[in-house]
């Protein structure tokens, strides 16, 4: 209890002249693309921020998603179809002292699913700015609609909680952790996915309630060439009985002044919900056959490299991004009708972006 | 005897290390090189929420990822 003590002494008594200094006025255009699985997504995205009387920051976002999607899912129960997701993001930023507010708003629009989610976050850096302690709350609100059936109308509402906590260790180590809790409530599946019964195809059903918890560790050392290692691990668990691992190791390096190059590896893994079932043989109140239910892995390779055109120090300066992921999914329990066999299938991500700070 | 010895100079010990506050070990001019950015837990938004909404749609997994904000509008 003693030690305990000393340390909240510690932790309050030790006020440094610190400060949380607003990141710079930022611009960013990106083009991203998916390939995979029969679903093809891309679309531009664009970023500007700017801070203002270096208290406040205005951030605006827009993403566009063009999905034409021939998934297995959609050619053995449906039709292919095309859609588009527009997405607006504004968020402001607060600084005082050793604080940081954040206030956000996000809106989503498909023809058929409308999406808005307002945020707070706050963090606050203590212990001499060794460690830095943040708090966030987003709340969602979602319309639920369906092609060609007007009568079809429902709502699903979404909590998140989250705690995070990063801690400078030495002049070269540093390690973070958070918890978020989720909570989702109303219509939690897709009114166009099937379930199997008996071998029958039949509309899902999901249970209206879910509740989550999510715990992420992350570390990050300089390994003194100028480069740097990453590792992290996730635990995820839910109120549908699924359990989820996460873990990435990434490796980071600078080629001259005006290249960074980053690679990672992430290994993901998920045990079922407890109503999924690739073909149910009793009748139970909920089924899904949502592959994102269902036991999987998946394994992702990626690099990115990073190359400053132009940089006035002090000024500004301009860098073109080049990423790609490559992804394998491995499903356990969801057959490919169309072979018998269990489905896999690989995707590709490509991000190509400018981003300039000023 | 003995024992009562080790007992009283650990609780001796002890008291002393909880009558110093902990100080911050490392000075603000000892964390240059974690400000660099391949320091940093999080770098580019933009592309970071890509990845994420790509992640959000596929897995049942999510949360804690460090990244603000939310709200998926995904089906």
């Amino acid at each position: 209890m003693a030690r305990f003590a000393a340390l909240v002494g510690g932790l309050l008594g030790a006020t440094a002249a610190h400060a949380i200094d607003l990141p710079e006025d930022r611009a960013e255009a990106l083009i991203h693309t998916y390939s995979g699985g029969g679903v093809n997504a891309y679309g531009p995205a664009l970023l500007v921020r700017k801070n203002i009387a270096d208290r406040f920051a205005l951030t605006g976002t827009y993403y566009l998603d063009a999905v034409s999607n021939a998934s297995i899912d959609v050619v053995t129960t449906a039709s292919k179809y095309k859609e588009t997701r527009n997405e607006f993001g504004l968020s402001a930023d607060y600084v005082y002292r050793d604080s940081q507010i954040t206030i956000g708003a996000t809106t989503s629009r498909e023809p058929d699913y409308t999406a808005n989610a307002g945020s707070v976050d706050v963090t606050q850096e203590v212990f001499g700015g060794m460690t830095s302690v943040s708090l966030g709350f987003t709340r969602g609100a979602d319309k639920v609609g369906k092609h060609n059936a007007p009568e079809f109308s429902d709502t699903a509402r979404h909590w998140q909680y989250r705690l995070g906590i990063s801690q400078i260790l030495t002049p070269r180590w540093i390690m973070s952790a958070n918890v978020e809790a989720l909570s989702d409530d109303g219509y939690l599946g897709s009114p166009y996915r099937s379930a199997r019964v008996f071998g029958a195809f039949v509309p899902e059903r999901n249970p209206r309630t879910r509740s989550a918890r999510a715990m992420k560790l992350r570390l990050i050392g300089d390994l003194g060439s100028r480069d740097s290692i990453q590792a992290s691990y996730r635990y995820f668990t839910d109120t549908w009985d699924i359990k989820a691992h996460t873990a990435e190791l990434g490796y980071s390096r600078y080629f001259g002044d005006a290249f960074l190059a980053d690679t990672f590896l992430r290994y993901y893994t998920q045990k079922h919900a407890l109503f999924y079932s690739d073909n149910a043989q009793t009748e139970t109140v909920f089924v899904s056959r949502n592959r994102q239910l269902s036991t999987f892995n998946s394994i992702g390779l990626g690099a990115k490299l990073s190359w400053t055109v132009k940089k006035v120090p002090g000024k500004y300066d301009v860098k073109l991004n080049g990423a790609y992921e490559y992804v394998h999914f491995k499903y356990s329990d969801f057959t490919d009708v169309r072979t018998g066999g269990a489905y896999a299938f690989n995707a590709s991500v490509v991000q190509l972006f400018v981003t300039a700070t000023y | 005897m003995r024992r009562l010895v080790v007992a009283a100079l650990s609780l001796a010990l002890l008291g002393g290390c909880a009558l110093k506050p902990i100080e911050p070990w490392v000075k603000p001019y000892e964390r240059e090189r974690l400000a660099d950015p391949i320091m940093k837990f999080s770098r580019g938004s933009l592309a970071e929420k890509h990845v994420e909404h790509i992640r959000d749609v596929r897995e049942g997994a999510r949360g804690a990822t460090g990244v603000q904000g939310g709200g998926c509008g995904c089906n």
